[in-house]
């Protein structure tokens, strides 16, 4: 894959492919963040059609302080939360959210309902090429600000500055959201791919 | 060694750390606890595998290609922005 800083000298030389070939490196993912933030899927097409717009009038300014990508998402992230927000509406980083049901532990804090094994049956599946579409359903079934947090970690395998960045939040709370949305989502795929008994 | 028994973990702890100890952010002291709690316990061994293979399923998920219906658009928004420039 061609690296983002080649594509940005393309870019500002008004090279149209160039442009195209970011717009499929990061649309999807844009969109996927742009709906955590936004009320409706038309409303976050808006948002990602509006940070493209955006990244086009702000190339010659772009200083290259960040990455691309960075900077990107940035913008995107700056315009979702303009647009409306809903991240309001999700669970306080300061509230607790135990990791593991309670209910599955006894007195002691020993595993009483343990973790039932799913791991060899999803690699099946994925090697079958069938998974992806039900990981995404999973993935969007994350509370808005854990779904951002893994989209960006886990999907687009950003660092935790980068993410921290992109969302202009602290490391501990990145750590937190990150921590409750891979807790969540190993609990989906175990209700998802356990053997059935 | 026995003396520091009383500080071991129990699961519904381990499973809290398990974050913490993947991004390398426990105290050495910290991570030996843990190391240590693990090689007693099955099921927080699972369980930690199982935090591996969902961070390693959600990072095999490609972005799907644009349609050439979008791939369009996006042409189309890039000459009309370019047209408005000159």
């Amino acid at each position: 894959m061609e690296p983002d800083g080649d594509l940005l000298l393309r870019l500002r030389s008004g090279d149209e492919q160039a442009f195209v070939t970011l717009v499929g490196r990061y649309h999807e993912p844009m969109l996927r963040l742009a709906v955590s933030f936004v009320p409706s899927r038309a409303v976050a097409e808006e948002v990602v059609q509006d940070t493209w717009l955006a990244v086009l009038r702000g190339l010659d300014g772009f200083q290259g302080r960040s990455s691309l990508r960075t900077w990107v998402f940035r913008i995107l992230v700056n315009q979702a939360r303009t647009t409306g927000t809903r991240e309001h509406r999700s669970v306080p980083v300061a509230d607790p959210e135990p990791a593991v049901d309670p209910s599955r532990f006894d007195a002691s804090g020993s595993w009483a309902d343990p973790p039932e094994r799913w791991i060899d049956t999803a690699e099946g599946r994925i090697e079958a090429g069938k998974l992806a579409y039900r990981i995404r359903a999973r993935i969007d079934e994350l509370p808005a600000r854990q779904r951002q947090v893994v989209i960006l970690r886990d999907i687009e395998e950003m660092s935790s500055e980068e993410v921290c960045a992109v969302l202009a939040i602290s490391e501990a709370n990145q750590r937190v959201l990150l921590h409750r949305g891979r807790s969540r989502l190993r609990q989906l795929f175990e209700d998802e791919f356990r053997e059935v008994r | 060694m026995r003396l520091l028994r009383d500080r071991d973990l129990v699961c519904q702890q381990a499973v809290e750390l398990v974050t913490d100890y993947l991004e390398g952010r426990l105290s050495r002291s910290a991570r030996r606890r843990f190391e240590r709690h693990l090689a007693d316990c099955p099921h927080c061994t699972e369980y930690l595998a199982q935090m591996r293979a969902t961070i390693s399923l959600t990072g095999r998920l490609a972005p799907e290609d644009l349609t050439p219906q979008m791939r369009d658009e996006f042409v189309e928004l890039y000459r009309r922005w370019k047209s408005g420039q000159q």
